[in-house]
């Protein structure tokens, strides 16, 4: 479903990407960690052309991103990204945030774009908060309502940038509980996250990443019994801790 | 002090014998109202297209965008009325030059008045534009992108919505900006509120009746122009976001 | 086609250059007492003692609802008289550079104030209470502790506001005073090559002033490192 190869991405002399070469089948689910500034964040936005790429290819769905002559709005369309300050557009409702790119871009009716929305607000749980500002949820209704989003174009996989790590501790559960539901129905994901108890419950794989490169990309067994980089065992140690 | 405070000037007929000194008054008051607001759609409209195109990828658009905002914000407003109405109808093509020196003399003025002031304002209007926009979180583009939604659909529909709520306060002091800049336009001889009060003086003897008059108007202008904008600026309020309900 | 012909400015260099000078002074004028006054009216306007702020505040507004030019025309018009008549000076006695100075220091004094008690403002209220508790009064707090920070954060608004009064200077043509626009204006009718003038002032002009917020641009950026 995606495919990364020999993806390599630099600001100036600054490499933050250095040949990174990956895979997601359908239905898999991977987690991407790392310690901050590794470049985890800059590999999951790449893969919907958010972040443009100096070498390498990356195809999503049989369609290379990196080329020019892709359209990327119609590529994106169809991958759904989810980010770590939630980007609900603050000046609509929430009803009006689950159907806009529905009916621009997927030019459904108002009326199917509204049900749909609807639906999937009920399946995160808020039904009834339909007619408010996103300034008016907590952060970990707004993340639900994110993610209720980008459900609603239908995606063939969704994206996670750290979904988690702007909410407050007591608000982090709500939300993984919904991506370990989506990912128990088998929606392809790549999620960069720190959690690690999420990661242990639900990926197929993860990846570990260090200074722009992938240094570990293993079953998620191998990863946590006995990882092969020291990086990657003091990166578990350090989290783990807690 | 000797002078002799007359408030009943202004209903004594004019000196042209076909109005009351009160009746010039509501023509300049009228004028500046016309040319103001004509000035601020023109003002509202380019400064939008400016204010975005400086804050696009595209490095030649920006460029150009950057290159309008400069060349109207460093020019005094004066020299640009002066060059707007004396110097390009001599460097237009000779046929539209002389067609519009032919016309009439008010809308002559009016004309150039009104673009000089609208295009003057609009580098200030897309300043505000282009900060609005900056000040959204990159996020928001991303996300906007991130739907499918194109860059000019992503512009359309989340950032440009957003960006003028939060502009509205500092358009409102441009909104006024461009009602006391107006006064400017005196100068080129358009009988706007500032040249009638100017005129008052010259044929009655009551200077301080006429300027009192008509900075009274200006400040009446400045307090109806708030509370509109006011109005504006709660309706534009977003819920739960910077002191919004 | 218009066919330029640019000769008569060599010549007029030295009379445009002694509107230039008229220009400066009035700018400088009105920026020292603009700020100094500004900064009173600031505090005025934010102290507790409520004649002293409805002073500043009836100050402020009046003079931002008021077009400079009908300001200009009352310090041209009106307010020359009351002198002569107050002061008994001669009616030959020329008050027209004296008064612009002053009506633009009035007026943009309104306008440093408001950018003043912005920065003055965005001091956090620690700081005057953290001053406080040392025992200091009001008047030390300011001097010493909050004013200073409320420059450092004004500075580039206060050199923008300057040039936008440069830019303004050239406003006192209604008093026909010959400033460097007035200069230009006088030259070029006086040739009857009024496009040359006038385009040659508004390139002169773009120069000073894109040069100068250039300028205060970078002074921003190095704050902003600091």
């Amino acid at each position: 479903m995606i495919k990364i190869a020999n993806v390599s991405k630099h600001y100036g002399d600054f490499k933050v990407l250095t040949d990174c070469t990956t895979e997601v089948s359908k239905g898999e689910v991977i987690v991407v960690c790392g310690p901050s500034g590794s470049g985890k964040s800059t590999l999951i936005k790449c893969v919907n052309g958010l972040e443009p790429f100096q070498s390498g290819e990356i195809i999503v769905n049989g369609i290379s991103v990196g080329d020019p002559k892709t359209n990327l709005s119609k590529l994106r369309a169809h991958v759904g990204m989810v980010f770590q300050n939630f980007e609900l557009f603050p000046h609509m409702s929430i009803t009006e945030n689950l159907s806009v790119a529905q009916i621009k871009v997927l030019k459904r009716g108002k009326d199917e774009a509204m049900e749909k929305g609807l639906a999937l607000l009920d399946r995160v749980g808020l039904k009834e908060h339909a007619h408010k500002y996103p300034g008016q949820l907590s952060g970990g209704q707004q993340q639900r309502v994110a993610i209720a989003r980008a459900l609603a174009m239908d995606p063939i996989c969704m994206l996670f940038d750290e979904p988690t790590s702007a909410l407050d501790p007591e608000m982090v559960n709500e939300v993984l509980d919904v991506m370990t539901e989506l990912a128990q129905e088998g929606m392809t994901m790549m999620c960069v996250t720190h959690e690690m108890g999420f990661a242990r419950r639900v990926a197929d794989r993860v990846i570990f990443m260090d200074r722009g490169q992938i240094v570990e990309d293993d079953d998620k067994e191998a990863f946590f019994q006995n990882p092969r980089s020291e990086r990657a065992q003091q990166f578990l140690a350090k989290i783990l801790q807690h | 002090m000797t002078y002799q405070w007359n408030w009943g000037v202004f209903l004594q007929p004019s000196a042209t014998g076909d109005d009351t000194y009160l009746g010039w008054m509501f023509a300049g008051l009228k004028m500046t109202l016309a040319l103001s607001l004509s000035a601020w759609v023109v003002a509202l409209l380019l400064g939008a297209v400016v204010g975005v195109l400086r804050t696009v990828p595209n490095k030649t658009l920006a460029g150009l965008a950057t290159a309008y905002v400069e060349l109207f914000r460093n020019i005094p407003l004066l020299v640009q009325l002066f060059i707007w109405y004396f110097v390009l109808p001599e460097l237009l093509p000779t046929s539209l030059g002389d067609a519009f020196k032919q016309s009439h003399p008010v809308f002559q003025q009016f004309l150039a008045s009104m673009l000089c002031l609208g295009l003057f304002t609009s580098a200030r209007v897309a300043e505000q534009v282009r900060a609005g926009i900056n000040s959204l979180p990159r996020g928001q583009k991303n996300a906007g992108l991130a739907l499918g939604l194109t860059l000019p659909q992503t512009y359309r529909f989340v950032m440009m919505p957003m960006a003028f709520r939060l502009i509205v306060p500092p358009l409102t002091s441009e909104f006024l900006n461009i009602f006391k800049n107006s006064a400017v336009c005196s100068t080129i001889g358009l009988l706007e509120l500032a040249a009638q009060g100017r005129q008052l003086v010259d044929y009655t003897a009551q200077p301080f009746e006429s300027f009192i008059a008509v900075t009274v108007a200006y400040m009446a202008i400045n307090v109806i122009v708030m509370t509109l904008m006011k109005r504006v600026e709660d309706k534009a309020r977003v819920p739960g976001y910077m002191g919004g309900k | 086609m218009y066919e330029f012909d640019w000769s008569s400015i060599p010549g007029a260099l030295p009379f445009l250059w002694e509107g230039m000078v008229i220009s400066l002074k009035i700018t400088f004028a009105a920026v020292v007492v603009g700020i100094v006054w500004g900064t009173l009216l600031a505090m005025m306007r934010l102290s507790a003692i409520k004649p002293l702020s409805l002073f500043a505040a009836g100050y402020v507004n009046l003079f931002r609802a008021v077009p400079l030019v009908m300001v200009l025309l009352w310090f041209f018009l009106i307010v020359p008289r009351f002198i002569e008549e107050l002061f008994n000076i001669p009616p030959g006695v020329d008050l027209r550079l004296s008064s612009a100075m002053i009506g633009f220091a009035l007026f943009e004094s309104a306008y440093y104030s408001e950018i003043i008690r912005a920065g003055i403002q965005s001091v956090p209220k620690g700081q005057m209470a953290a001053c406080s508790a040392l025992g200091m009064t009001y008047g030390q707090a300011m001097r010493l502790v909050v004013l200073p920070q409320a420059f450092r954060n004004m500075v580039p608004l206060l050199l923008t506001q300057a040039i936008i009064l440069f830019q303004d200077t050239s406003l006192v043509y209604v008093s026909a005073l010959a400033d460097f626009f007035g200069a230009a204006y006088k030259v070029g009718d006086r040739d009857g090559r009024l496009v040359e003038l006038l385009l040659f002032a508004g390139a002169v002009y773009f120069v000073i002033c894109f040069a100068a917020s250039s300028l205060v641009k970078r002074l921003q950026k190095k704050y902003q490192l600091a």
